[in-house]
């Protein structure tokens, strides 16, 4: 964005050139360590989950809390397409795009009437009912057992299935995800969206059709989710509803905000330090504390997102420059008046929607 | 016979989660009526409450005494989450703030995580393992205390709201905080009030229910959704409709669990929500209540 601009051509030219070098050389550097790549590839799927909806909630001002259920349906796509239906796996990548586009649009006409409390609401809604579906239609999704023995993902008929080369599938897909957000973002679309999200009155006086750009923001975010969910199946082989629920959304979510909204970059930022923290803390609390169960991270994570909100609402993209803190402090008009009466956001909110 | 036997058995599991959703949907209310915050956290005071409760029922703890200290100690907690989440957010935005509720939700499954494991404990019932046996079907004795004491809580409500002082200056913190300050009425006390006492609903409610489902560190979230589903669908800040959307909420479940799948009895009340904020975003009962807060 603006501190964007401000750079000089050839020093962005350079420091584009250099985070590709350091991208490209990361295999090697870390010596083939399955560990460290794996964690890095998973650090990918989630910064393309996250770029999707940093533009979502970053640049259009939408929250949602049903992500992981795009996510489910890129991965489910896939697996089914490729196990039962023998579809090469970049065709059923494709088609579980195409399909999370597809809900997207049809949930997105009526959820994106509505806002805040109610946005949320809503979104968490139908993440449930997607994850209800993952786990009830046995029949195409395996119930709660899971989908065993998705194939892996060809190039030139070889199937990428070491961490190694799927280092380089996913980072290339990262790359490109976030090379082409940052595109939208500068476009005309990227502009009626900060124009939405400053004030969506004075954004429809102006022309800008609010509703088909929330909307095609929303598909947009959703082929983001859906692709990584894809990446996801062929890269583990093995998919189960708990990894698209309600929990992986807000993780999702976590990352985000951690990484921050304000640049296309924060779903990559957040990503690799939500990944790098929870293995850390995989590695430290049992030394700790011997009794904590698996899922001992929440607390950590719940702890770091409501300091992060309170303290550094902007997330650590959003730290230094002035222009990106927009986000948070101007979307939401309603809480801005409020903020002279401590409580009455309710009522103000409530008679809007009507 | 056979049929009609299910249809009473059902009807009560449905009343008996019914009044479990009220309880909480009803803290839930008075913390949006008072502070405007959804708060997504409001489950987990019932998981709280449940598990201190039986871990104190377990140590000896008389059972009345250990309900009212369960409820003392979520309530403080609920106390130090405002003070400690809230109050130094509330000026963000909407959005923010419900994400902050999300973390706090988080924090408190981690620490009961920690606290109590993942096994889920078992709470005797108030008043032994009897059944009543009403047309063929076997009711519980927790669940008709369920649906008593949550009856009980809502008239004791209703007179605090319209027979106290505090009760009217929380009414009045409702219906224009502006104006309530102006009368010296410290709205931020208020605030700290309104989701201590949430918490205390919420915590009974997990003690009532403890008997029936087990109270484990993961129950809250569940009991939350529906909570919001129930006063989502009576219209956020009316606590009547909010009950009566509990009621709703919890018999189109059982009696979805029973005649269609228990599987999909989540994507009902899910898909309930979602037709109530499209069509009717001020709640199923906003005509029938005349008035639009």
């Amino acid at each position: 964005m603006e501190h964007g601009q401000r750079m000089t051509g050839g020093r962005k030219r350079w420091l584009w050139l250099a985070g590709a070098a350091v991208w490209l050389g990361l295999p090697w550097l870390v010596f083939g360590n399955n560990y460290v790549l794996s964690t890095l590839v998973l650090i990918g799927l989630y910064a393309l989950v996250g770029t999707g909806m940093t533009l979502l909630m970053g640049y259009a001002g939408q929250i949602s809390l049903g992500q992981a259920a795009f996510y489910g349906m890129g991965a489910y796509t896939s697996a089914y397409l490729t196990a039962h239906a023998g579809w090469p796996a970049w065709l059923a990548l494709v088609a579980g795009a195409a399909l999370a586009a597809l809900v997207a649009l049809v949930v997105g006409i009526p959820v994106f009437r509505l806002r805040e409390h109610y946005l949320a609401l809503a979104t968490l809604g139908f993440g449930v009912i997607m994850f209800t579906f993952f786990k009830e239609w046995k029949g195409i999704t395996g119930g709660l057992n899971g989908f065993f023995g998705i194939p892996p993902i060809r190039i030139a008929g070889i199937p990428l299935q070491s961490d190694f080369q799927f280092y380089y599938l996913v980072s290339s897909f990262v790359l490109a995800g976030g090379w082409f957000a940052r595109n939208v973002v500068r476009s005309r679309v990227g502009r009626a969206l900060r124009a939405i999200h400053g004030s969506e009155v004075a954004a429809s006086s102006l022309g800008v059709n609010i509703t088909k750009y929330k909307l095609q923001i929303f598909m947009l975010s959703a082929v983001y989710a859906s692709v990584a969910g894809s990446l996801y199946a062929h890269y583990v082989t093995f998919i189960n509803p708990d990894l698209f629920g309600i929990i992986p959304s807000i993780y999702f979510l976590i990352m985000v905000i951690i990484g921050g909204t304000a640049s296309v970059w924060g779903g990559l930022v957040g990503a690799a330090v939500y990944v790098c923290l929870g293995e850390w803390l995989k590695a430290v609390v049992p030394l700790l504390l011997p009794n904590a169960g698996g899922e001992f991270e929440i607390v950590f994570f719940g702890l770091l997102l409501v300091i992060m909100l309170i303290y550094m609402p902007n997330g650590l993209t959003g730290v230094a420059p002035k222009g990106l803190r927009r986000f948070w402090k101007t979307s939401w008009r309603q809480s801005e008046r409020a903020t002279a009466v401590d409580s009455h956001k309710a009522r103000s909110i409530g008679g809007e929607q009507g | 016979m056979e049929a009609w036997s299910q249809f009473v058995q059902l009807l009560f599991s449905g009343l008996t989660v019914g009044s479990i959703y009220a309880l909480v949907a009803l803290g839930f209310v008075i913390t949006y009526s008072v502070t405007g915050i959804l708060n997504l956290a409001q489950g987990d005071f019932a998981m709280l409450g449940a598990l201190f409760c039986v871990t104190l029922v377990n140590n000896g703890v008389p059972f009345v005494l250990a309900i009212g200290l369960s409820i003392v100690a979520v309530m403080a907690i609920g106390a130090l989450f405002e003070r400690l989440a809230i109050q130094p957010a509330r000026r963000s935005p909407v959005a923010v703030l419900i994400i902050i509720t999300i973390g706090a939700s988080f924090v408190f499954r981690g620490i009961a995580l920690l606290v109590w494991g993942t096994n889920p404990y078992a709470l005797r019932p108030f008043t032994g393992h009897g059944a009543l046996e009403v047309f063929g079907a076997v009711i519980q004795w927790q669940s008709v205390w369920a649906i008593i004491i949550s009856l009980a809580s809502f008239a004791a409500l209703h007179l605090f709201f319209h027979r106290t002082y505090i009760g009217k200056a929380v009414a009045a913190c409702v219906i224009n905080p502006f104006a309530a300050r102006l009368m010296g009425i410290d709205i931020r006390k208020m605030s700290l009030g309104a989701i201590a006492a949430s918490a205390g609903l919420g915590a009974l409610a997990g003690i009532v229910i403890a008997p029936i489902s087990g109270a484990s560190y993961d129950m809250g979230m569940m009991i939350g959704l529906k909570a919001f589903i129930a006063a989502v669908v009576g219209g956020l800040t009316n606590a009547p409709a909010a009950i009566a959307g509990a009621f709703l909420v919890g018999l189109l479940e059982s009696f979805a669990e029973g005649y269609l799948s228990s599987g999909y009895k989540e994507a009902i009340s899910f898909g309930l929500l979602l037709l109530v904020l499209f069509f009717m975003p001020n709640g199923l009962f906003a005509k029938m209540t005349g008035k639009r807060v």
